[in-house]
C-alpha cells in the first residue's frame, strides 16, 4: 500500500464503518495440472519451479492444489497436493514449507503414463476450482498440449470452465511439429477455441519460464 | 427529399434566395415590434435573475465578512485575553518573587547606607593640631647666628626638641591617616554590597518594566480587537492563515509518520486479524486494524494533552474535575504507553515474519542466496523498529497541537476564502447578465439591419405624411426610437 492508498484509505474507514464493505472474496484459487505421460514427463522439474513459483507468490488465504495428468484424470487420487493456507502469515509459510516437501516427495515416485487425459484434469481442476468460491480462479496446464485418449475414454462433449482462467505453461514442440509447425499452432488454436467455448474467462500460452508472473497476472 | 426543392424559381438560385429574402423581410417586418419585445424579454428574463443572484451573492458576501470579522476578533479577544491574563500571571509570580524581599532589601540598603555615613564621620575626625610653638620656632629661627656657644647649644637644644616633637606629630598623623585609610577600606565590602543591591533591584525594575511593556502591547491589540478595526481584523487574518500553514505543513510531516507507523504494523496485524480478509477491493481487514491502532493513539494523545489543558478541543475535559482530570490524564498516558508496547511487538513480529518469508523463498529459489550473517549488525533494523513502534505513538500523540491550531485557523481561512468565492461568482453573474443585455440590444440592432430596406421605406412613406401631417408623426417616430433605446 502506498501512500496515495494510505490516504485513499481514510474515507475507505468511513465506508467500512458505515457497512458498505465488499463482500466478495479476494482469494486466488490455482489448479495445476502436471503432464506425466510419455517423453513429457522429464520435464518435472520445471513444474517444480513453477509450483515454487506459485508457492512464492501466493497470499495467506490463497488455495493451491498440483494434480497429474494420466491416462484418465477426472479424479481425485490424480491430486498430488492441495492446501489453503492459512490466514496468518506465519502459518502459511509453515503450510508452503509442507506443501513443497509433499510435491517433492510426490514428484520423486511419479509414474508415466500411457495416454493423457487433459480434458478430464481440467474437468477436475474446475470441480476443485467451484468448490474453492475463490475470487479468481485459474488451471494451469503443464503439458505439451497434445491429448491422447484410450478407445474408451469419453471427454468429446462440451465443457464447462466459467470464470475460469486457464494458462497453458511449457508447451513444447513435438517432433511432428516441428516436421509441420502448423500441428502445433493448429492445436494450441483448437484448445484456445474449446476452452473459450467452456466459458473461460481467459487463455494464455507461457513458454518463457522466465515471466512466470504473467501466470497469475489478469487480463 | 431534394437539394433544390427550397428553389421558388428552377435552376436559378441567386433569383430565389433574391425572392426568399424579400419574403423574410417582408414577414420579419411585420414581425419587428413583436420580435423586438421577444428579444428585449429574453434579455430581461436571462439579465434579471443574473442580476438578482449577483445582489444576492453580495449581500451573501457582506454578510460572510460580518460573520467573519465578528468570528475573528470574538477569536482573537479570547486569545489576546488569555495571552493577557498569562502576562499578569507571570508579572504576579515575578512581582511575588522579587520584590517580596523588598522590605527587607530596603532595610538593609539603609542599615549599610548609616553604617557607611558613620564611618564617612569617622573619617573626618582629624588628629589634634600641634601646639602653637611654631611661631616661636620660626622667631628663634629669625636669630642671626653670632657664633656664641651659649646661643648655639640654645639652638641645637631648641633644634632637637622641635625634630623630636615633630617626628611625634608626624607619627601621630600617620597613624590617624592609616586608621582613616582602614575604615575607608572597610567601606569596600558595603559599597559592593549596596552596589551589588542595586543591580539587582535595578534588573527587576528592568524586568518588571518589560513584562509591562508587553502588557501594554497586548493590551492595545485588545483594545484595537474591541474597537473592531480594520488594523485588528487584518493582522488577525494574516495571523490566521500563518497558523493555517504552519498548521498543516505539520500535520503533514505528522502524516508521514503516521504512514511509517502504519508500514510497521500492517503486516503483523494480518497475524492477528488474518490477511485474507478485505472491506473493499484493496483494502485488506488488516491494514484497517492497523489504522484504527493508529487513530487510537492518536486519540489517546489528543485526550492526554486535553486532559493536561495544553489543547482545548474538548471544553468538557477542561470544565472537569482537578481529580477526575488528572485520572483521566493517567488513564490516556497508560493506554498509549500500552499501545506504545503493543507496536514494538508488532514491529518486532514485522521482522520475524519478513524474515520468516525470505527463508520460504530462498528454499523455494533454485539458486540458493547467500544469506548474511546475522550479528548485532543484523539486529540493528530490529532494533529500530521496535524503537520507531514505540515512539512513533508518542510523537504522534502531539499531532493534538497542531490540529487544534489547524482547526481553529480553518474557520477564519475558510470564512476567507468562501467570501472570495462568493464575492467572484457574484462578479461573474453581474458580468453575465451585463453581457446578456448588452446581446439582446445586439439582436435588436441585427434584426433591424435585415429588415433595413423596409424600415427605409417606411420612413420615406413618415416623411411623406410627415410633410403633409406637419410634424406631429416625426415626432413619435423619434419618441418610438427613444423608448426602444430605453427599453433594450
Amino acid at each position: 500500500m502506498n501512500k496515495r492508498q494510505f490516504l485513499a484509505t481514510l474515507p475507505a474507514l468511513v465506508l467500512a464503518g458505515a457497512g458498505c464493505g465488499d463482500a466478495r472474496d479476494h482469494a486466488h484459487a490455482v489448479y495445476m495440472l502436471v503432464d506425466t505421460s510419455g517423453t513429457y514427463a522429464q520435464e518435472a522439474g520445471k513444474a517444480q519451479l513453477i509450483i515454487n513459483y506459485l508457492l512464492g507468490t501466493l497470499q495467506p488465504g490463497d488455495s493451491l492444489a498440483v494434480a497429474r495428468v494420466k491416462s484418465r484424470s477426472f479424479s481425485e487420487k490424480d491430486i498430488i497436493a492441495k492446501a489453503t493456507f492459512d490466514t496468518r502469515p506465519s502459518q502459511a509459510n509453515s503450510q508452503k514449507r509442507a506443501f513443497r516437501e509433499q510435491v517433492e516427495t510426490a514428484f520423486r515416485r511419479v509414474p508415466g503414463s500411457g495416454y493423457t487425459d487433459i480434458t478430464g484434469g481440467l474437468l477436475q481442476g474446475a470441480e476443485y476450482l467451484n468448490e474453492m468460491g475463490a475470487g479468481t480462479k485459474t488451471i494451469i496446464v503443464f503439458s505439451d498440449m497434445q491429448e491422447e485418449l484410450d478407445k474408451v475414454t469419453q471427454r468429446d462433449f462440451p465443457i464447462s470452465l466459467k470464470h475460469i482462467r486457464v494458462v497453458a505453461v511449457n508447451v513444447v514442440k513435438l517432433n511432428t511439429d516441428n516436421v509441420d509447425p502448423r500441428r502445433y499452432l493448429g492445436r494450441l488454436e483448437a484448445w484456445e477455441k474449446r476452452v473459450v467455448a467452456a466459458g473461460a474467462s481467459e487463455w494464455r500460452v507461457i513458454n518463457d519460464l522466465q515471466r512466470l508472473d504473467r501466470i497469475l497476472a489478469k487480463g | 427529399m431534394s437539394s433544390q426543392a427550397w428553389m421558388i424559381w428552377p435552376d436559378n438560385a441567386a433569383v430565389s434566395v433574391l425572392v426568399l429574402a424579400v419574403i423574410a423581410m417582408a414577414f420579419m417586418y411585420a414581425a419587428r415590434a413583436p420580435m423586438h419585445a421577444l428579444i428585449r424579454s429574453l434579455g430581461h428574463a436571462l439579465g434579471g435573475p443574473l442580476r438578482m443572484g449577483s445582489r444576492w451573492l453580495a449581500a451573501a458576501a457582506a454578510e460572510i465578512h460580518q460573520r467573519n470579522k465578528a468570528v475573528l476578533l470574538a477569536q482573537g479577544r479570547q486569545e489576546v485575553g488569555h495571552r493577557i491574563e498569562r502576562e499578569f500571571e507571570r508579572l504576579g509570580a515575578l512581582v511575588t518573587r522579587d520584590l517580596q524581599g523588598y522590605p527587607a532589601l530596603q532595610r538593609k540598603l539603609l542599615d549599610e547606607i548609616t553604617r557607611i555615613e558613620e564611618d564617612y564621620k569617622k573619617c573626618g575626625e582629624v588628629p589634634p593640631t600641634p601646639p602653637d610653638w611654631t611661631e616661636a620656632v620660626t622667631a628663634v629661627a629669625k636669630i642671626k647666628s653670632t657664633g656664641s656657644e651659649v646661643v648655639l647649644r640654645v639652638l641645637e637644644e631648641i633644634n632637637r626638641s622641635v625634630n623630636a616633637i615633630h617626628d611625634k606629630a608626624i607619627g601621630e598623623y600617620r597613624k590617624a591617616y592609616e586608621a582613616r585609610h582602614k575604615i575607608l577600606e572597610g567601606f569596600m565590602p558595603f559599597w559592593r554590597s549596596v552596589d551589588k543591591n542595586l543591580a539587582e533591584v535595578e534588573k527587576t525594575v528592568a524586568e518588571l518594566k518589560n513584562s509591562v511593556k508587553g502588557v501594554d502591547a497586548h493590551m492595545a491589540k485588545y483594545e484595537q480587537i474591541n474597537a473592531g478595526t480594520d488594523k485588528a481584523q487584518h493582522a488577525l487574518t494574516v495571523s490566521a492563515f500563518t497558523q493555517f500553514a504552519i498548521s498543516l505543513l505539520v500535520m503533514l510531516v505528522a502524516a508521514g509518520g503516521a504512514f511509517i507507523n502504519f508500514k510497521l504494523i500492517a503486516l503483523p496485524m494480518s497475524e492477528m486479524v488474518g490477511a485474507g480478509d478485505y472491506i473493499t477491493s484493496s483494502l485488506r481487514t488488516s491494514e484497517v486494524a492497523a489504522l484504527v491502532i493508529i487513530f487510537v493513539e492518536a486519540s489517546m494523545g489528543l485526550f492526554l494533552l486535553e486532559a493536561m489543558r495544553i489543547t482545548h478541543l474538548f471544553p468538557r475535559i477542561a470544565n472537569l474535575a482537578d481529580r477526575v482530570r488528572r485520572r483521566m490524564m493517567w488513564i490516556a498516558l497508560t493506554l498509549l504507553v500500552t499501545l506504545a508496547g503493543v507496536e514494538a511487538a508488532l514491529a518486532l513480529m514485522r521482522d520475524i515474519l519478513i524474515a520468516d518469508k525470505q527463508a520460504l523463498l530462498q528454499s523455494l529459489a533454485t539458486v540458493q542466496a547467500h544469506t548474511a550473517t546475522d550479528g548485532w549488525v543484523g539486529a540493528i533494523p530490529t532494533a529500530g523498529q521496535m524503537l520507531l513502534g514505540f515512539i512513533l505513538p508518542f510523537a504522534l500523540a502531539f499531532i493534538a497541537i497542531p490540529l487544534e491550531s489547524l482547526i481553529h485557523s480553518a474557520r477564519t481561512v475558510g470564512g476567507v476564502l468562501l467570501m472570495a468565492v462568493v464575492r467572484v461568482l457574484a462578479f461573474v453573474m453581474r458580468l453575465s447578465a451585463n453581457v446578456a443585455r448588452n446581446l439582446c440590444r445586439l439582436f435588436v440592432r441585427l434584426y433591424d439591419v435585415a429588415i433595413v430596406v423596409p424600415l427605409l421605406v417606411e420612413r420615406l412613406v413618415q416623411d411623406r405624411l410627415g410633410e403633409r401631417h406637419g410634424r406631429r408623426s416625426t415626432r413619435m417616430t423619434d419618441m418610438d426610437v427613444d423608448i426602444e433605446r430605453t427599453h433594450a
